[in-house]
């Protein structure tokens, strides 16, 4: 036996290199296999069920992979499609994907995997207690399930099995686990579930685990009790250190990683240097869970915001930056107050100072004295009405508020004109639970498309 | 001494949206041992503002890596979080006094 996965990035979108892809596809890998989501860059992809990376990035990206994949006539796989992996993302990925077949007059068959759960569902599950909370998981009500914007569950190998078994060319997944897309195929073909999913966790960001992670090309051959990784470009290298070293890459548990269906140990894990250059690896232990869960994601809107930036540049205010802004939010509650906009209670107003702690706030232990301070004024409230009142009751009080009861009224800088924007509306997420299913498919739906 | 002067690197991250997790890769073996020493749960909690129990020390001795969990000081991308990426929260150790 010996399953060969191409992995060409570590996300699409991200852009990667055509060389080495090329180099990759002489090895004549298996399946093509890419991760296109994460929850890594916030909740607002989510709460909108939108992709973070642009559609022409993510077209051209694919474009190379869709005419990669039908030169070898090997399945193309990709994870969370459109960031969010929400149905909604699925079936925009799908709708570039047959643009591209169109293009490219390819003949192809398709099958999505959709992972986005009902929140009358999930609600239902939550008052059953079949949802558990996961480290540092927020307080959840039926209220916030209900007002969520999109809740979606993490496909693992199980789901993403039944999606190849339909022989598709293309499959195009919603949200799932990162090491389950590498993992999937290998353990379709025998390869030890151990071997597969540590192989999944090496891999899944693609050359990040070699010396070079810019290099964005890697091999995974798989034997069933072991695997080789290797990098595909010629400016890169993997060592027992690089490769090993992965484990610990954004997860919490260096040893451990908690996946559907059970959680992969690799304390025993032996990694060791071969000839060609690859790195092999064996030792892992897989633990099954008898109760399978599945985790889920889930935002809903706390508000909205608006912001306003001023620039000050004025030595004694950079000095007495903090007395300065404390007059001016005292200032500005009692303006709005008297403006019968609002009440205190219903809106939130932040100031931030970028040069001086903007980054770490209140954890921030280095004190420097800059040449000037960026004041960073948020505003949030149920309304974007509200916010758009309250940044510009804000913003003759940011322009000129004096520190002194005689002289001249200052003026400071702004950089833009409007000097505030409204950001729309502000997602968080809400969900960090798993959900105990009987059948590993059973909130997930396959949908089968030829073109 | 500032512990940055010990390291290759420090790296910062968001282990999904909830936890925060710092790896500190030390130069080598001795540093690794000095660090691990300095970077008790109470130093952490400390730094962090975080509940002792909720702070996690992993020491991957084989690496010289010392691996810090957290939950995240705010949850990634709520009204008071100001660091999506969870990109910063390691300078806060580099710049710790060791000797």
């Amino acid at each position: 036996m010996n399953v060969k996965v191409l992995v060409p990035t570590g996300a699409l979108g991200i852009t990667y290199c055509k060389k080495a892809l090329e180099k990759g596809l002489k090895e004549k890998p298996d399946i093509i296999v890419v991760d296109g989501g994460s929850t890594d860059s916030g909740p607002a992809y989510l709460g909108k069920g939108k992709s973070k990376y642009s559609r022409s990035s993510t077209k051209s990206e694919w474009k190379t992979l869709m005419v990669a994949r039908e030169k070898l006539k090997i399945p193309l796989l990709i994870g969370s499609a459109g960031t969010c992996g929400t149905d909604k993302t699925v079936d925009w990925f799908l709708e570039i994907t047959k643009e591209l077949a169109k293009e490219l007059n390819q003949t192809i068959k398709i099958t999505l995997l959709k992972c986005s759960q009902s929140k009358k569902d999930i609600n239902k599950a939550f008052l059953s207690k079949n949802l558990s909370p996961l480290t540092n998981a927020p307080k959840l009500s039926s209220n916030k399930i209900i007002s969520c914007t999109n809740i979606v569950g993490l496909a693992g190998v199980e789901q993403i099995t039944e999606a190849i078994n339909t022989k598709a060319d293309i499959i195009i997944c919603g949200r799932s686990t990162d090491a389950s897309l590498i993992a999937s195929l290998p353990i379709m073909n025998g390869v030890d579930r151990a071997i597969a999913w540590h192989a999944g966790k090496i891999g899944e960001c693609g050359a990040f685990c070699t010396t070079n992670p810019r290099s964005g090309v890697i091999l995974i051959s798989f034997k069933k009790n072991g695997f080789f990784i290797k990098p595909v470009s010629n400016n890169t290298k993997v060592t027992p250190y690089t490769v090993s070293a992965h484990m610990v890459y954004e997860n919490s548990n260096p040893f451990t990683l908690i996946e559907p269906g059970g959680h992969l140990d690799v304390k025993k894990a032996i990694y060791k240097k071969q000839k060609d250059g690859s790195v092999y690896v064996t030792g892992a232990n897989w633990v099954k869970d008898n109760n399978y869960k599945i985790k889920l994601e889930g935002t809903y809107v706390v508000g909205y915001q608006s912001i306003s930036i001023v620039l000050i540049r004025d030595e004694s205010y950079v000095k007495s930056i903090k007395k300065w802004s404390k007059q001016v939010k005292k200032k500005v509650k009692k303006n709005v107050e008297n403006s019968s906009l609002l009440k205190r209670k219903n809106y939130k107003i932040q100031f931030r100072f970028v040069g001086k702690n903007g980054t770490l706030g209140s954890l921030e232990t280095k004190t420097v004295k800059p040449n000037e301070i960026g004041v960073l004024v948020v505003v949030t409230a149920k309304k974007q009405y509200e916010c758009e009142e309250i940044s510009k009751i804000l913003n003759p009080l940011l322009l000129h508020h004096s520190l002194f009861k005689n002289g001249e009224l200052p003026t400071f800088s702004f950089p833009f004109s409007p000097p505030s924007f409204n950001i729309g509306k502000k997602y968080e997420f809400c969900l960090n639970h798993v959900i105990s299913v009987k059948n590993p498919m059973g909130i997930f739906r396959l949908e089968k498309y030829s073109i | 001494m500032k512990l940055k002067e010990l390291v290759t690197n420090i790296r910062s991250k968001n282990a999904g949206p909830f936890l925060l997790t710092i790896d500190i890769f030390c130069s080598n073996k001795e540093n690794f041992e000095i660090i691990t020493k300095k970077l008790t749960k109470i130093e952490i909690s400390k730094l962090y503002k975080a509940k002792k129990n909720q702070v996690n020390i992993f020491q991957i001795k084989q690496l010289n890596i010392i691996k810090i969990t957290i939950p995240r000081p705010n949850i990634q991308g709520s009204c008071k979080d100001r660091d999506l990426h969870g990109a910063s929260f390691g300078i806060i150790l580099e710049e710790l006094k060791i000797k």
